[in-house]
C-alpha cells in the first residue's frame, strides 16, 4: 500500500512538471513569447587597474631596467587597460639570479611541511579575493565572467590547495625512488587561461621546492601581477616567485638562461619545437602543453541532448581558446542530419557579447591579431568548400568578437581538419563505423584530447582505448581538475600537469 | 666420412625486419674480425636509410596488435625469450669470446644478464600499470583513472663505445622493457656486438612475438641517426651513451615532431621501472557517475 502510493505520488508529481512543459511549444509557435535578457553586468568596482604595472623580482615590484612598457588592452572594447613593464635580457637575469639565490638560502633549506603552509594559505587567499581575480581577469583576457568565476578562479584555489598538500609527501608519491627538487625553474604561460596556467605552474613547482621565475602572455599581464600581491599577503618569502612580463623575447631571454634548470611552456606547438630545440644542447629540463585539434565522437546510441551540450561546451567555452577544445565534431552518419540541424538550433541560442554580463556565453577574442587569424581560417574553411553555419546574433560595435560558428561536410584534408584554429570554429564530419572514428580522430599530429559519446559501456572503453589523446572526456567534456593529469601524446607536448604524475615534472626522482 | 673442421657452416648474419631475415637493400656489408686476427669472422649487414625505413614501417604495421594484446600475454612472449635466450647462449657467448675478447667468464655473466632483462621485463609487463596508474579523487561526480599506454614507435640506439659485455645486456633490456608496455621498435645495435643480431633476431622469431614488433638493423650510426632522429612517423628515440652531440642531434632534429628522446647512461641499471616508464604516455579517462 505504501509504496503504491509513494508510485501514486511520485507519477503525480512528475505529471505536474510535465504540464507547463507542454504549454510551451503552443506559446512560442505563436511568436509571441520572445525573451530578451537584461543586461547582468558584473561591477568593477572591486577592481583597482594600476596605470603602470612593474615586475616582480624578489618580493618587490619594481621598474624594469629597459625603463620600456608596453600597452594591454581590454579585448572587449578595444580600449588601453595598462601599461606593462616588458623585461629585457637584463631583468629576467635578475629575476633568475633571485630564483637562485632563493633557492639556495631560503627555499631548498625549508622544510616541505613549511612550504605547503605558504601554499595553503595562498589557496585561501585566492578564494577570499575571488571575485577581484575573476573580474580582472575577464577585463583583460575577454572571457564571460561566468566562466572566469566559476571555472577558473576555484580553479586556481583548488590547484594551490591540492598542491600545499603535496609539500611534505614527496616521498610517498613515487615510493621506492628519491626525489629532490631541480632549482630554479622557467614558466613560459599562455593568455587563454592566465591566472589558470599561472597555478597550473606555480603551485607544483613551489609545492617540490623548486623557485620561479614565470613570465605570462602579454596580452594577459595583471592576473599574475595580482597573484603576486597575494604571495606577498601570504608572507611567501621574497623570490620564491619572480614575475617578468613580456613578449617572446623575455621568454627566449628566460630559456636561454644559463642558468635555469627547467623550462614549463604551454602555448602553441610551434613556439614549443622552437623552445625544444633552443634547449637541446643543454641540461635544462623540459615539459610543454602544446596544440590541439581534439575529435568528439558521437555515436548514434549516444544521449544526444546531452551530447549536444558537451559539443557546445567543448569548442564554444572560452571563446574556443582552449588547448583541448574539441574542434572537430565526428558524428556517425545516421544521426548526421539531426545533429547538425540540433546543432544549428543551439548555437543560434548562445549569447555573445560584453564578457562582464553574467548572461554571455561567448566574450571576446583576447586580441585584434587572434580575431584576424580566426577570420582568415574561417575565409579558408569556405574557400576549400566547407558548408558554413553562423548564427545572425548581433555582436558589440567595439571590440574583437567572433560569432560561434561551425562548417559542416568537411573532409579530413581539410586545413579546417588539421590546422589549430583556436577559436569558436567547429569542423563537422561523419564517420560510419567506430573503426573509422578513431581512424579520423587519430588522423592528426597531435594527441591531447578526445571526447566520445555513447550509451554503451563496452564500446566507450574500448574506443578510449584505442584513441590517441592524453585526456579522454565519455560522456563529458572539458573537465579539469588539479588531481587528474593533463598533457598530450605527439606533438601536443612532453610531460603531464596534474595530479601525481605532475609533480614528476618538477622532482629530480631517482 | 667426417668433413674437416675448418670446413664448418658458418652463418650469414643478415638483418630482422618484420620477422623475415632480409639482406640490406644496399647490398653493403662490413667486416667482423676475429679478435687479434685478421681473420673475418663474420660480414653483417651495413643497413641503408632505405632498410631503416622499412623496419619503422614494419613496426608501424605491427603496432596496433601488438599494444591491443593483454599486458599477460605480452609477460608470457618476454618470458619465452628468456627461455630461447638460455638456448642460445653458447652462441652469444662465443660471439663475445672470438670477437670481442671476454672471458668465457664475464660472456657468460653477460648472457646471464641479459636473460634476466627479459625475465625481469616479463615480470613487469602486467604490473606497472598498476604502479604508476591511479584513479584521481576528482572533486565531481565523475569516475577518472590514468593508465599509462605505449607511446607507439620507438627507435633505439647505443654508443657504440659501451663496453661489449654490458652492450649485450643492455641491448635486451632496452628492447624488452621498451616493447614490455606495448611499444614498437627499431633498433640499430652497437657495432662491437653487431653479431649479436643473429642469435637476438632468432630468439625474437621464435618467441610468439608478432613480426614487426622488434627490428634489429646493424650499420654505421653516424649514418644512419639524422634519419632516424628526423623521421616523422618515429614516436621516441632510446639512446643509451653518454655523447652529448649525439644527444643534441637527435633533440633538435627529433623536435620537428616533438620525439621523445629518453637518454639512458651506459651504466644505468638495466633493470628498472625508469626503462618501462620512459617510453608510455599517461591516459586519463573522465566518466559522469550518475543514475
Amino acid at each position: 500500500m505504501t509504496t503504491k502510493r509513494a508510485l501514486d505520488k511520485k507519477s503525480k508529481a512528475q505529471a505536474a512538471k510535465i504540464a507547463p512543459v507542454e504549454k510551451l511549444p503552443k506559446q512560442a509557435k505563436t511568436g509571441a513569447m520572445k525573451f530578451e535578457y537584461a543586461p547582468s553586468l558584473e561591477s568593477t568596482d572591486i577592481v583597482r587597474i594600476e596605470k603602470r604595472n612593474r615586475l616582480f623580482i624578489g618580493g618587490k615590484f619594481i621598474e624594469p631596467s629597459s625603463e620600456a612598457y608596453f600597452t594591454s588592452m581590454n579585448p572587449a572594447t578595444g580600449e588601453r587597460l595598462a601599461d606593462i613593464a616588458e623585461a629585457g635580457d637584463a631583468d629576467v637575469d635578475l629575476a633568475v639570479r633571485t630564483a637562485r639565490k632563493t633557492y639556495e638560502n631560503v627555499w631548498s633549506k625549508m622544510s616541505g611541511r613549511e612550504r605547503g603552509r605558504y601554499l595553503f594559505r595562498i589557496a585561501r587567499l585566492i578564494q577570499e579575493r575571488s571575485r577581484e581575480l575573476a573580474v580582472l581577469e575577464t577585463l583583460d583576457n575577454g572571457k564571460p565572467i561566468r566562466e572566469s568565476r566559476d571555472v577558473d578562479v576555484p580553479l586556481v584555489a583548488a590547484h594551490f590547495f591540492y598542491h600545499a598538500g603535496w609539500a611534505d609527501k614527496l616521498n610517498y608519491a613515487f615510493p621506492g625512488q628519491n626525489v629532490s627538487p631541480l632549482g630554479v625553474v622557467g614558466q613560459i604561460i599562455p593568455w587563454n587561461f592566465p591566472l589558470l596556467m599561472a597555478a597550473w605552474k606555480i603551485a607544483p613547482a613551489l609545492a617540490c621546492g623548486n623557485t620561479v621565475v614565470l613570465k605570462p602572455a602579454e596580452t594577459t599581464s595583471l592576473s599574475a601581477l595580482l597573484l603576486a600581491q597575494v604571495f606577498q599577503d601570504a608572507g611567501l618569502p621574497d623570490g620564491v616567485v619572480n614575475i617578468v612580463t613580456g613578449a617572446g623575447a623575455t621568454g627566449a631571454a628566460l630559456v636561454n638562461h644559463p642558468d635555469v634548470d627547467k623550462i614549463a611552456f604551454t602555448g602553441s606547438t610551434d613556439v614549443g619545437k622552437i623552445i625544444a630545440r633552443a634547449v637541446a644542447g643543454t641540461k635544462k629540463r623540459l615539459t610543454l602543453e602544446l596544440g590541439g585539434k581534439s575529435a568528439h565522437i558521437i555515436f548514434e546510441d549516444a544521449a544526444l541532448d546531452q551530447a549536444l551540450e558537451g559539443v557546445i561546451n567543448g569548442i564554444y567555452f572560452n571563446q574556443g581558446h582552449v588547448c583541448c577544445a574539441g574542434s572537430r565534431l565526428l558524428l556517425e552518419e545516421s544521426i548526421a542530419e539531426e545533429f547538425v540541424a540540433k546543432l544549428k538550433k543551439r548555437v543560434a541560442k548562445l549569447r555573445v557579447g560584453n564578457p562582464l554580463d553574467k548572461n554571455t556565453d561567448i566574450g571576446a577574442i583576447n586580441s585584434a591579431g587572434e580575431l584576424k587569424k580566426i577570420k582568415k581560417l574561417i575565409q579558408l574553411g569556405k574557400d576549400e568548400g566547407g558548408e558554413f553555419f553562423e548564427p545572425t546574433c548581433a555582436i558589440p560595435d567595439k571590440g574583437f568578437y567572433q560569432r560561434p560558428c561551425f562548417f559542416s561536410n568537411v573532409s579530413s584534408s581539410f586545413t579546417l581538419s588539421r590546422v589549430e584554429i583556436f577559436g569558436p570554429v567547429l569542423a563537422v564530419s561523419t564517420f560510419r563505423t567506430s573503426q573509422e572514428a578513431v581512424l579520423k580522430a587519430n588522423d592528426t599530429p597531435y594527441g591531447l584530447a578526445a571526447g566520445i559519446w555513447s550509451e554503451k559501456g563496452a564500446k566507450i572503453h574500448k574506443v578510449a582505448g584505442q584513441l590517441k589523446a592524453g585526456v579522454i572526456w565519455a560522456n563529458t567534456y572539458n573537465k579539469f581538475d588539479p588531481s587528474a593529469p593533463f598533457g598530450g601524446y605527439n606533438e601536443s607536448g612532453w610531460g603531464r600537469e596534474g595530479g601525481r604524475h605532475g609533480l614528476s615534472a618538477y622532482l629530480d626522482v631517482r | 666420412m667426417a668433413i674437416e673442421k675448418n670446413l664448418h657452416v658458418p652463418k650469414t648474419i643478415k638483418l630482422f625486419i618484420n620477422g623475415e631475415f632480409p639482406r640490406t637493400e644496399s647490398g653493403r656489408h662490413i667486416s667482423l674480425y676475429e679478435h687479434g686476427s685478421q681473420k673475418v669472422f663474420a660480414h653483417v649487414c651495413r643497413a641503408s636509410r632505405k632498410d631503416l625505413r622499412n623496419a619503422v614501417a614494419a613496426s608501424l604495421a605491427a603496432r596496433g596488435e601488438w599494444e591491443k594484446r593483454s599486458a599477460y600475454n605480452r609477460a608470457q612472449i618476454l618470458y619465452r625469450m628468456a627461455e630461447m635466450a638460455e638456448g642460445h647462449r653458447e652462441e652469444m657467448v662465443s660471439l663475445l669470446t672470438k670477437i670481442n675478447a671476454a672471458s668465457a667468464g664475464d660472456a657468460n655473466q653477460s648472457v646471464d644478464a641479459a636473460i634476466e632483462a627479459f625475465v625481469y621485463y616479463a615480470g613487469f609487463a602486467d604490473k606497472f600499470s598498476q604502479v604508476s596508474g591511479c584513479v584521481n579523487p576528482v572533486s565531481g561526480p565523475h569516475h577518472a583513472f590514468t593508465t599509462p599506454e605505449p607511446v607507439g614507435c620507438v627507435a633505439a640506439i647505443f654508443d657504440d663505445n659501451i663496453e661489449s659485455i654490458l652492450a649485450l645486456p643492455i641491448v635486451a633490456a632496452t628492447l624488452a622493457s621498451v616493447i614490455a608496455s606495448g611499444n614498437v621498435v627499431t633498433a640499430l645495435l652497437p657495432s662491437n656486438v653487431s653479431a649479436q643480431l643473429a642469435p637476438l633476431a632468432e630468439i625474437f622469431a621464435t618467441s610468439d612475438l608478432p613480426k614487426g614488433v622488434v627490428n634489429l638493423l646493424t650499420g654505421h650510426q653516424s649514418e644512419l641517426l639524422d634519419h632516424l632522429a628526423s623521421h616523422m612517423e618515429v614516436q621516441s628515440i632510446c639512446y643509451v651513451g653518454s655523447d652529448r652531440t649525439t644527444q643534441e642531434k637527435l633533440k633538435t632534429l627529433g623536435a620537428e615532431n616533438m620525439k621523445r628522446v629518453i637518454c639512458f647512461a651506459p651504466d644505468a641499471n638495466p633493470t628498472s621501472l625508469d626503462r618501462l616508464a620512459g617510453f608510455v604516455e599517461f591516459k586519463t579517462v573522465w566518466h559522469p557517475i550518475g543514475h
